[in-house]
């Protein structure tokens, strides 16, 4: 798997993301790319959008992100069918970017959410979950102020209809109830994937889950999930 | 004739008028008259107000500070500088220091408590270290109080917003709540970072000619004076003084630590420090004072946010996220174009000197020009009277009735303001990021947070009990250092050093400065016995208001201790949490010391008595043998016993795993409830999976040692079969700070 994670100013995540990335890859550090660069390198597998605060956020979280040289270049990649995972921020960015759908808005709390959460694999059919369960459970850390997925009824109902919610906030017993969704995201959804399944936002950080040492394994099965995918790529 | 290359110079009763206005005092204003030999402009009494303000010249404190133990052979560099810093190994430095914003958090909760963490961050990243977590010890006043509140809700979503942004775990803290600070919230912030032990940067600035670069954010007019207000009491009025409070702008200082990091990578930098408080002036001033050198600065290249600014305003303003660095000549171009990419001002301002003055030109004119070495040498310094805190007496526990019974004292003191869960404020804190947290708030008695590409991780905590050093300063002050200590050691860590954080009254009252001298004899006698030196540190005083009658209102004296130890390998780490079928170890020796106790006072409503004594000897006895244990890997849970007591250590290890315990009764002539809450010191309970070969070694090691009882079922049971369900517990513990926070 040849990986690429792009940094943003103001991405924070980006050293985690690599971590992960290269823990699932048997050792090979995925590349970092600026946003400024117009262009990815030649050859990848994979672009990660990290987590974090690009540009400050101080306009809507991903918007300014969305619109930098390098995302007209993860977009052709997309197009072109390469593969492309965010995660927080990263997902923010998909959304604003247009290449997933829906919007990322304030916590129904509006407070900042740094806590665990439990999400239920919807399909483990895809480049980003083949090495879960369908229906299994498992445990991430989640970090952000805005993380309230909305779209609208007609988009959910495409969503659902067509298995393009990959992961759901739920219990640890994998049921769906409002106390496990805690920033208020429509209909549980905290994964969401494109059409063609190779693109996929998340908004909980499983990269912080991929170290015994640190704080258990329960997200590395998303890694190794790509690394398999992507292996003969 | 007025010298037409000079800005105008004051005239003697305006002079005077604005020294007392800046919060100079005569003799000092006199003081600075003499070095200048004139008149000064208002630039020059500007610098001079600031320098000298009892938060840049630390003039009350610095004959106490000296008293303090700062040496080891693992300090790599002690007070002084921006930050300590400590040999880790693996050729490694751990680079930390701990600061306040009390007075700015109390004006604007919200950027008081955001700015605090920039600045303290800043510290950090400017020796070469990058930062990798950040702790807090914040101090509220009644939480019957309408404004605690509102205080509150601002201080911690500023950390957060802050912390979250510039994304550096915020991994630990403590909060108390009492009626002495309802003026005074305290908001002391920490940053530890890592930097390799060969390559750490200093504010020592050499080389005559060689060029000062300014970079970062722009100047502004925002906190101008901010030092001089940090100096002094506060009035009804306070809030008045909020312009003098900064804005904080995390996004830029993420930018400014990853610019500074990579031009750290190469040798283009002599020197380098940030500028917080009184900004511009205490940067040039430190920086060219610290290396013997002159330092001139051409204003109008200074980067700036408005128009019209004057040399005064660039001078003093505390607008954040700027650095001032002297670089090597020839190696602008390659330090700018780092800066650039970063999207950050670039602007070299002026170069070294040889003649040992700070000479600021703008506009043409000569607006300050001032030999730098009576600046340091002739600051003011005072050995300001003291009177003795008059020593309580120790109460007899079978004097005092139990008008409670244990298991409603006990879920009372779980969901007592000081015990309660802090869950509402960590869950808005990202301690997370990073990915090296290996043992989050609420999982350990310190943070545990491994270093990137190594086994090797950090044990981090903050610790003072107040009401301890209210009643008795020396045993107050030492308990503060010993109990950071104690943190440390029961995750299994070697304690290595400490930075501290002294928050006070106003020093002009013999009260006031008699608790700060007690206080630094206690931290000094355990810093000695337990070998856990000072390394960095910050004064904040005048942490007092007066009330309406005039009549003045201080703090609990506040000596928040900031600790920090190692551990070779993060996988010797324990936690708190309760595993089923273990057996459970006292260690320390339980007289039951109810004086001062957080049972007094939530159950028996009184605050009073001696506090428990420190025993130094017994403190280093007891947690040498305790990490020792762990290091064998024969400890699968560990918690110290402190606020609240030993029946309170074990509800917060078994909430935090939802395992119960069935407990063995008190021993014969203590009072039960003296037994379970009486705050004796020096004391850890330990899970295992056989007390027998434990209670043999401490035997062995001299250290006293008890069955306490077993882990296990859904309640914790006590003799005749009183049962409190863990369930009810937890619900009382976590239902506190969400309650009161809920309309906030």
């Amino acid at each position: 798997m040849r990986a690429a994670v792009v940094v943003f100013p103001g991405t924070n995540r980006e050293r985690d993301m690599a971590l992960a990335l290269k823990r699932a890859a048997g050792g090979r550090k995925p590349a970092m790319l600026w946003h400024g660069d117009a262009e990815l390198p030649a050859g990848l597998d994979l672009v990660v959008l990290p987590g974090g605060f690009s540009y400050g956020d101080y306009l809507r979280c991903g918007a300014m992100a969305a619109q930098s040289p390098i995302m007209r270049a993860v977009k052709a990649f997309a197009e072109r069918g390469g593969h492309v995972l965010g995660v927080c921020n990263g997902f923010q960015t998909l959304c604003e970017a247009g290449l997933l759908p829906g919007a990322l808005l304030r916590n129904a709390s509006l407070r900042f959410l740094s806590m665990d959460c439990h999400m239920r694999v919807e399909r483990a059919d895809t480049p980003f979950t083949s090495r879960f369960q369908r229906g299994q459970v498992f445990r991430a850390t989640m970090a952000h102020g805005d993380g309230n997925y909305f779209a609208d009824d007609g988009t959910l109902d495409r969503l659902e209809d067509t298995g393009l919610v990959a992961l759901r906030y739920a219990n640890p017993q994998g049921e769906t109830p409002p106390e496990a969704n805690r920033n208020g995201s429509a209909r549980n959804i905290a994964g969401v994937l494109s059409p063609n399944l190779r693109v996929l936002g998340v908004m909980p950080h499983p990269e912080n889950q991929v170290d015994p040492m640190i704080d258990g394994t329960d997200g590395l099965p998303l890694f190794e999930s790509m690394a398999a995918s992507l292996k003969a790529a | 004739m007025a010298d037409p290359a000079r800005a105008p110079l004051l005239s003697e009763d305006r002079a005077a008028q604005l020294a007392a206005e800046f919060g100079l005092k005569p003799e000092e204003h006199e003081r600075a008259l003499a070095i200048l030999g004139r008149q000064p402009t208002l630039t020059e009494l500007g610098l001079f107000s600031v320098m000298w303000s009892e938060h840049c010249s630390y003039k009350s404190s610095r004959v106490w500070l000296r008293e303090l133990p700062t040496k080891a052979s693992w300090v790599i560099q002690g007070p002084g500088e921006n930050a300590g810093v400590i040999d880790i190994g693996e050729g490694l430095a751990a680079v930390f220091k701990m600061e306040s914003h009390n007075h700015p958090s109390f004006i604007e909760p919200y950027q008081g408590a955001a700015t605090g963490v920039g600045g303290i961050l800043r510290d950090v990243f400017t020796m070469g270290a990058r930062p990798v977590a950040n702790l807090n010890a914040l101090r509220f006043g009644s939480p019957d109080n309408p404004r605690t509140k509102r205080i509150l809700d601002g201080v911690v979503r500023g950390i957060g917003g802050y912390g979250n942004c510039v994304g550096v775990p915020t991994v630990g803290g403590e909060v108390n709540f009492h009626p002495a600070y309802d003026g005074n919230p305290l908001v002391n912030a920490m940053t530890v970072g890592i930097a390799r032990a060969d390559r750490i940067f200093t504010a020592k600035a050499t080389g005559v000619g060689n060029p000062v670069v300014y970079v970062g954010s722009k100047t502004g007019r925002d906190g101008i004076h901010g030092a001089t207000m940090a100096s002094a009491e506060f009035s009804a009025d306070s809030e008045e003084l909020r312009p003098t409070v900064q804005v904080g702008d995390p996004f830029t200082e993420k930018l400014l630590i990853e610019a500074c990091l990579e031009l750290m990578e190469t040798d283009a930098i002599v020197a380098i420090q940030d500028m917080g408080a009184a900004g511009l002036t205490s940067s040039s001033v430190e920086m060219a004072g610290k290396g013997g050198m002159g330092i001139e600065l051409d204003l109008d290249a200074v980067p700036q946010r408005e128009t019209g600014m004057t040399a005064y305003e660039m001078m003093l303003s505390e607008s954040q996220e700027r650095m001032l660095m002297v670089l090597h000549p020839g190696r602008e171009a390659e330090a700018e174009r780092i800066f650039r990419k970063w999207e950050l001002d670039f602007a070299v301002i002026g170069h070294l000197t040889d003649t040992g003055r700070i000479v600021l030109r703008h506009k043409g004119a000569v607006e300050a020009d001032i030999p730098l070495a009576p600046l340091e040498s002739e600051a003011p310094l005072y050995r300001r009277p003291t009177t003795e805190t008059p020593k309580q007496p120790t109460l007899d526990a079978a004097a005092i009735p139990d008008p409670a019974g244990i298991e409603q004292a006990l879920l009372r003191l779980v969901a007592s303001p000081d015990l309660c869960s802090r869950r509402w404020i960590w869950d808005q804190y990202d301690s997370m990021v990073g990915g090296q947290t290996a043992r989050r708030p609420g999982a350990a008695d310190a943070a545990v947070v491994r270093i990137e590409d190594h086994a090797r991780a950090l044990a981090l905590t903050t610790d003072v009990t107040p009401r301890y050093c209210q009643a008795d300063p020396e045993t107050g002050g030492a308990q503060a250092v010993a109990e950071a200590w104690r943190n440390i050691t029961a995750t299994g860590a070697r304690p290595l050093a400490i930075t501290d954080n002294m928050n006070f009254g106003n020093p002009e009252r013999p009260e006031i400065m008699g608790q700060f001298a007690a206080c630094i004899r206690g931290m000094a006698a355990a810093c000695a016995a337990l070998d856990f030196p000072v390394v960095s540190g910050n004064v904040s005083l005048y942490n007092e208001t007066r009330g309406p009658d005039g009549t003045p209102r201080a703090i609990l004296p506040t000596p928040a201790i900031g600790g920090v130890g190692v551990l070779e390998d993060v996988a010797q780490a324990v936690g708190l949490a309760l595993p089923p079928g273990l057996d459970l170890v006292l260690i320390g020796e339980t007289k039951g010391w109810l004086g001062q106790s957080l049972w007094l006072r939530e159950i028996a409503g009184r605050e009073e008595g001696a506090p428990p004594p420190v025993d130094l000897a017994a403190e280093r006895r007891v947690g040498d043998f305790v990490r020792t244990q762990i290091l064998a890997r024969a400890v699968h849970a560990c918690h110290d016993c402190s606020d609240g007591g030993l029946l309170v250590a074990v509800s917060e290890m078994a909430m935090a795993s939802g395992i119960g315990a069935t407990l063995l009764p008190a021993p014969e002539g203590t009072p039960e409830h003296a037994h379970w809450f009486g705050e004796d010191q020096a004391r850890y309970v330990l899970a295992v999976p056989e007390a027998a070969p434990l209670l043999e070694a401490a035997r062995t090691a001299g250290v006293p040692a008890a069955r306490l009882g077993k882990s296990g079922g859904e309640a914790l049971v006590l003799s005749g079969g009183r049962s409190i369900s863990i369930r009810s517990l937890q619900e009382a513990h976590e239902a506190t700070l969400p309650a009161l926070m809920a309309e906030a």
